[in-house]
């Protein structure tokens, strides 16, 4: 008996290039916003606090419309290739990043320490939901 | 029933968000010596915005043995007023401030707070009120002057009419029974308006006429906008009424948004807001005599030397020298409105002062919304604060008015303006 190793593609190898700019999207800003942590904390300037809930904001615009990608690529995909750790890296990113969002709203130093780390674990976890989500397929290997 | 289990999972689930502990009951913080809990932050704010109706037939609450009159309405957002020397009312009306959404939050939270407030458009004029036969009902109704920007302190002493604009002192000439103001008014000094995140300026002046003490509010609501934009903000000015020529009075006064002189001791008073976002019990609004060269702790510290760790960087000198402020009237109550009392205004309450509280909105259980009385003994205050004017919001949730100024008419009648229902209110001893 003879078995013949077939790679099927039932999807693209690759993600959509509109989902591929969202994900790629976040890493920037969630980034972003973590350097302007940073200026705060070494500087007092609060403009700093203000630059960094603006990106958090962008942050989870985009990571929240490619969770919704991630979503969709979780029903559409047969057999559940698409792992399904890429989207709980997401979900986690936009939760963390959410809180964040809040840590981030209140006055002045308020928003210190807990801004900062948080923003470092977001960002962490951007860059692994990125690499994961743009990583090259193997494909199904039947 | 399945739904209301949903809504309670719901509610639970936010808990991890607001750590929403549902009761923040009014703890009659009030005296020299309020209790200060632990400061509280939490992921979304405490917030119970008001939802304004109509008064209907409904009309404030007063003391048994007293009337009260709406006699004016559909003003143009009234603030403070004055009683003028042959007993017209003058009525400052109009909405300031210019602070620009620094973050998204600042977009939400206005949206949210202007709910709570009127819509009508800023008025930027005094209206002036006569009661021409003296029945305490205001037939006549005229614009004193218009075109003024967000006019707010108002200030009389010999045929001179101060008036407070959002960005600077101005100077009309008055006559006894003038209707209209004989022309555009003078300046007397340019007052800080950069951003105006606190915008209202108040006024009063020095029982010689020498001085004008103005109260100008800080530029956020603890250094947020950045330390630069709180040059000359949080302090009262004293300025020279002939030159215009100023100096900071006191400072570290977060927003006095209401100033008095007393009567006899010629002592200045102001009531204060305090900062917002650490509790619902956190910080206590104050009235507090104001001493020259005083320092009251904003933003470093609040009541005295309790640190206030969100400003950066911290400033332990100043932070032991704030002086703790005279008396709490409760925090978050928004304190706007200041007048000292006197004996017409009935036995009870003879001695003391009139404070306009607005209303809250950064706890979940509103307070303030009223008119108090807080007695005094011996020029001091003594004893808790005495409802006088309320029903302004109901058990029903439902808000008809939030009180600002209040000015004793000599006559023997407490004026109260309400910039939610766009009316003046005259509540009187019945004789």
């Amino acid at each position: 008996m003879t078995v013949t190793a077939t790679a099927v593609h039932p999807y693209p190898k690759t993600l959509h290039p509109i989902h591929a700019t969202l994900l790629a999207g976040t890493v920037p800003l969630f980034l972003g916003a973590l350097l302007s942590d940073l200026a705060y904390w070494s500087s007092y300037q609060v403009e700093w606090a203000n630059f960094a809930s603006w990106l958090i904001a962008g942050g989870l615009v985009f990571s929240g419309l490619a969770l919704l990608c991630a979503l969709a690529g979780l029903f559409r995909s047969r057999g559940g290739e698409r792992r399904p750790i890429y989207f709980l890296l997401l979900v986690a990113v936009w939760i963390l990043g959410f809180i964040n969002a809040l840590v981030h709203a209140r006055d002045a130093w308020a928003a210190m320490p807990t801004g900062l780390v948080l923003s470092i674990i977001v960002t962490l976890l951007a860059i692994a939901a990125t690499g994961v989500g743009l990583s090259r397929r193997v494909g199904v290997v039947a | 029933m399945k739904t209301a289990n949903a809504f309670t999972a719901l509610a639970c689930s936010m808990v991890l968000l607001s750590a929403c502990d549902s009761n923040d009951p009014d703890p009659a913080q009030y005296g020299p010596n309020p209790a200060l809990p632990d400061m509280e932050t939490r992921l979304l704010p405490a917030m119970t915005i008001a939802e304004p109706v109509p008064w209907g037939d409904r009309q404030p609450t007063v003391p048994q043995n007293y009337t009260v009159t709406a006699i004016a309405t559909d003003l143009k957002i009234p603030r403070q007023t004055l009683v003028l020397p042959n007993g017209d009312i003058l009525v400052a009306e109009g909405r300031g401030g210019n602070a620009p959404a620094l973050q998204p939050k600042d977009v939400i939270a206005g949206y949210i707070k202007a709910r709570g407030t009127t819509s009508v458009e800023s008025g930027d004029r005094l209206t002036l009120l006569r009661d021409k036969d003296g029945d305490g009902l205001y037939e006549e109704q005229t614009v004193f002057a218009e075109d003024l920007d967000a006019p707010y302190g108002l200030a009389f002493f010999e045929g001179k009419l101060y008036v407070a604009n959002q960005d600077e002192l101005v100077r009309f000439d008055y006559e006894d029974g003038q209707t209209r103001a004989s022309g555009p008014p003078a300046k007397v000094a340019d007052l800080p308006s950069a951003i105006n995140h606190h915008w209202t300026k108040a006024l009063t002046i020095s029982p010689d006429g020498r001085f004008l003490y103005v109260g100008i509010g800080s530029n956020s609501n603890i250094t947020e906008r950045g330390m630069v934009a709180e040059v000359d903000r949080a302090m009262v000015w004293q300025v020279d009424a002939e030159t215009g020529a100023h100096k900071p009075y006191a400072t570290g006064l977060r927003n006095p948004t209401a100033l008095a002189i007393q009567p006899v001791t010629g002592q200045l008073w102001a009531v204060v807001n305090e900062r917002d976002e650490i509790g619902p019990n956190l910080v206590p609004d104050y009235l507090t005599s104001v001493r020259e060269g005083g320092f009251y702790g904003w933003p470093y510290s609040y009541w005295g030397s309790n640190v206030d760790p969100r400003v950066r960087p911290q400033d332990p000198e100043k932070v032991a020298s704030a002086i703790a402020p005279d008396y709490s009237l409760g925090s978050h109550v928004a304190a706007l409105g200041l007048a000292f009392s006197m004996p017409v205004m009935g036995e009870q309450f003879a001695e003391g002062v009139f404070v306009g509280e607005h209303g809250s909105w950064n706890r979940k259980e509103p307070v303030g919304y009223k008119v108090v009385f807080v007695p005094f003994r011996d020029g001091r205050p003594a004893g808790d604060p005495i409802d006088f004017v309320t029903g302004f919001r109901d058990d029903d949730g439902k808000t008809r008015g939030r009180p600002v100024g209040v000015t004793v008419d000599p006559r023997g009648a407490l004026i109260v303006a309400d910039d939610l229902s766009n009316t003046v209110w005259r509540v009187a001893p019945v004789k």
